[in-house]
This record gives C-alpha cells, structure tokens and sequence, in this order.
C-alpha cells in the first residue's frame, strides 16, 4: 500500500459470488480521512454485500481490502480486531433487544475493549449524548421508537472508536417522520470529521454529504464523481436515468426547493 | 372412610420421603438435560454439518424410543455391560437427563432461530468473537423465550419420573403401591400419589411462570395478547 497517510480505507477489486450468481464483480475504490462516500444504485446491485465484505461480514471471493496501513483480508485471525475499527449501522438497527439502550452501547467496550465498567458506562452515556438520548438510556429497545433505534444503534458503534463508519440504508426502515433525526446525526457525524461509507436511496443527504458518489449497478461501478457533476453532467447515460427516477421519488435536495 | 384417612395419614411421612426422591430425580434430570442441551442447541444451530448431523442423530435416538425401553436398555443393557453398578435412582437420572437433553436442545435451538441473523451480525460488526456473541447476545434472549417450552418439559418429565417404578427407584408411586398391595387399599394410596403429583407440577410450573414475568424484556413479548 502507498505510504499515503490520508488513506484510511482502500478496496481493491473485490468479487463475491453466491451460488453461481455474482454479486460483485471487481469493485475498487478508496476513502481518504474525514471523507464521506455514499453509494447508491437500484436493489439488488451489491451495495450491502459490499458493506458487508468491507468489514468481513461476508467473506470475499477474491480481492483486498486496507484498513489504513493494514491489511484487513489477510489475517483472518484478527477480524475481530478490524471489525472493532469498522462501526457498522444496519438497516433495520439490529440492537440487542434483551439490553438497554446504555447497555447496548456498553457492551462493545466491556466485553470487546475490555474497558472496566465504571469507565465504560460514562463513555457509552456521553456517546448516547452525541446522538440526543442520553434521557432514553435505561429504555429497552422495543420501547423506543425506529428514529430512536437507529440512533442508539449509531452510538454504539461510534462508542468503540471506529476509524471509519459503515451505513447500510440506515434510513430505509424509518418512517418518514424519522428520517430527518436520523439524517441529522449521520451530517454532524461528516461535519466533526468521521470517515464513512454510507449505502442510502436519500439523494438529497447524498448531495449535502457526500465527498464523492459512486453508483453501482449489476456488481460494477457504473459512474463515480463530486455529487454536483453526477447530477448535473454525469458520464453515464444511465447514472443520469436512476438519478432522475429517484429524485422524482424521494424529492429534490434542499437547494433545489 | 376414617379407616382410609388413618391410613393416609399414617402413610404420608413415607410418600414425601419419595416426593424428594423424585423432586431429586426430576431436578437432576432437568439439570443434566440444560447442561447438555444447551450446547448441543448451539451446535446444532452454528456448528459445522458433521456435528449438527452428530446432534440430529442423538437427538433422533433419544426421542424416537419409548421412555421404558430407554430405561431398561441403560440399566439393565448399557450400564450392566459397562460393569458400572449404578444405584436405580442415578441411573434414572442418567437416562432421563440425556433423554431430556434431547427434547431441550430443540427447545433452544427453535428460541435461537427464531431470533434473527441481525443479533449475530451485529454483535460480529462489534468485533465479538462468535463465542462470546453466543453467550453474551444469543443466549441470554433465547432462554428467555425457551421458559415457557421448557416449563413444558418440566411437566412432562415430571410425570415420566413415575415410570422409574419399573426399575425399582423409591419415589412416590414406587412407595404408594408398596403400600396398596401390602394393605389392599389401591384407592386411597394412588389419590393420594395422583395429588402429590397435582401439586408438583402445579408447582413448578407457577415457579416458572414467576421467572418468565421477572425476566421479561420491558416493551417486548407481552404475556397477554389483546387480539
């Protein structure tokens, strides 16, 4: 890997079958500290199985992966140490429903960073104050709502110090109401200088965050770019046809109202 | 009548001393049958195929033969050969609690499915190990859901206890029916063992109730549906 200290994520020509379907064919890019990049493309075109062989969710057919100077897909050994550095937000929150919302953003650092509780309980109350809920703490899951799940959920995984966050459609379950909660945190989480990845169909976040878009379809990455030239010029025909549609479907971003 | 109840009356301190024979015999089977069932439930659900197929073939052996034949075929079969000259009573509990095992691991092992592919996920993207996913995250929510099932079970084996007559254990129905054929009095004698069983699982089973309630997830799986 290039001595580039900036580089805090480069993926290198990734393929995943499954069965006989591939699911990703050759995917290639890389993420320089503090940048945001959101993927967006139609179902069905491997933006979650990427996520997902990013932190070795899912194993990888064949290609690398770096986590800053690190390789992450030769020492299978060590994911879990990887995966530590890796926070994930999942579509539909996945909290532990048997543990409250404190404890659910506990846990990781107990039980994976060994941090002694005391300690752990007033990182996890401060990091459920980063995302407006340090009042909810002691609630369980099923009693808050989904804006409120995924928040919890992004609490704790930004509770073990990641060096870079991956978000799956982390708005896709939300009811429309709860988006904008959400998308609120996911923002302030870019402005302090987090580097992410965040898979999502809401176009005008994507404008307002992104540092770079890449649309995928079919497994390959179809058009990459600053979001003002996807939208405005893109080089790709049909980047211009899936921006359209789902501009149309979820609304234009701020600017454009 | 008051002939029946003298008789009853002075019967009983010999029916309880059974009663803790099978309260023993049940809650060492229960226990033997957690303690086994619990892995043999993970092993099931994120072991590799051989020991999942290892597992579905006890499985398939303990549950597919009469509780009487298993009994005989250990005691007076398996045990005998080994040389092993077991009391009945820990035979009894052996053979019960590796039965057990067997209908437990599938009580798990539905509560760990019905759980969803996300807990593990997340828990993984933490950085857990699988172990401590399963101990820390998967267990502690599947038990919870397996009470219910389990109290079953509790119940079911409870009963079954009575059938260890046959190899001679001394517990309640063993002790009843030494004294109905000693005194001619079947009736009485078997009322009062059908009753001491009553309470039994009455018993256990409002225990296990209580445990369900105390351990509930506030907000999730409330026990009385409105619909």
């Amino acid at each position: 890997m290039q001595k580039d200290k900036n580089l805090v994520l480069r993926v290198e020509d990734i393929h995943k079958k499954y069965g006989k379907e591939e699911i990703l064919k050759g995917i290639s890019f890389e993420i320089e500290k503090g940048q945001t990049k959101v993927i967006i493309g139609p179902s069905g075109s491997g933006k979650s199985t990427l996520l997902r062989c990013i932190n070795q969710l899912t194993i990888l057919d064949k290609g690398k992966i770096w986590l800053e100077n690190e390789e992450v897909t030769q020492t299978k050994k060590n994911i879990n140490r990887f995966r530590q550095k890796m926070g994930m937000v999942f579509q539909d929150f996945n909290l532990f429903d048997h543990l409250t919302a404190l404890k659910n953003v506990e846990i990781g650092l107990v039980r994976v960073k060994k941090i002694d509780k005391k300690e752990a309980k007033e990182k996890a109350i401060e990091e459920l104050r980063q995302v407006g809920l340090e009042k909810q703490a002691d609630l369980y899951p099923a009693q808050l709502s989904g804006g409120q799940k995924q928040r919890v959920s992004i609490a704790r995984a930004l509770a073990m110090d990641p060096k870079v966050m991956l978000f799956d459609e982390p708005t896709s379950a939300l009811d429309p109401e709860l988006i904008g909660e959400v998308l609120e945190v996911i923002k302030k989480l870019a402005l302090s200088g987090m580097t992410m990845v965040v898979v999502t169909h809401e176009m005008g976040f994507a404008r307002s965050v992104a540092n770079e878009i890449i649309f995928m379809e079919g497994g390959r990455i179809i058009d990459q770019g600053i979001p003002y030239k996807l939208f405005t010029d893109p080089d790709h025909e049909r980047t211009r046809q899936f921006l359209c549609k789902i501009t149309e479907l979820y609304g234009k971003s701020e600017e454009e109202k | 009548m008051n002939e029946n109840l003298a008789l009853i009356y002075q019967s009983l301190p010999y029916l309880l001393k059974g009663c803790a024979i099978t309260i023993g015999l049940v809650g060492g089977a229960l226990g033997l049958g957690f303690i086994i069932g619990i892995p043999m439930s993970v092993g099931q659900v994120y072991g590799n195929k051989y020991l999942s197929a290892l597992i579905s073939l006890y499985v398939w052996f303990f549950r597919g033969l009469p509780v009487l034949v298993l009994l005989f075929l250990f005691y007076f079969g398996l045990f005998s050969f080994l040389g092993l000259n077991l009391p009945a009573f820990t035979a009894a509990i052996l053979v019960l609690g590796l039965r057990s095992a067997a209908y437990q691991s599938q009580i798990f092992r539905g509560s760990i499915q019905s759980l969803g592919e996300g807990q593990m996920l997340a828990a993984r993207s933490l950085g857990m190990k699988k172990s401590e996913a399963i101990l820390y995250i998967i267990l502690p929510q599947a038990l919870r859901i397996s009470i219910p099932g389990w109290s079953n079970e509790y119940a079911i084996l409870l009963k079954d206890s009575a059938i260890t007559y046959a190899i001679g254990v001394m517990e309640i129905l063993t002790r009843a029916n030494f004294i109905a054929t000693r005194t001619y009095k079947p009736m009485p004698m078997f009322l009062t063992c059908a009753v001491i069983f009553i309470i039994l699982t009455y018993g256990g089973v409002k225990i296990l109730d209580l445990l369900e309630n105390k351990v509930s997830i506030p907000g999730y799986g409330e026990r009385r549906s409105e619909f």
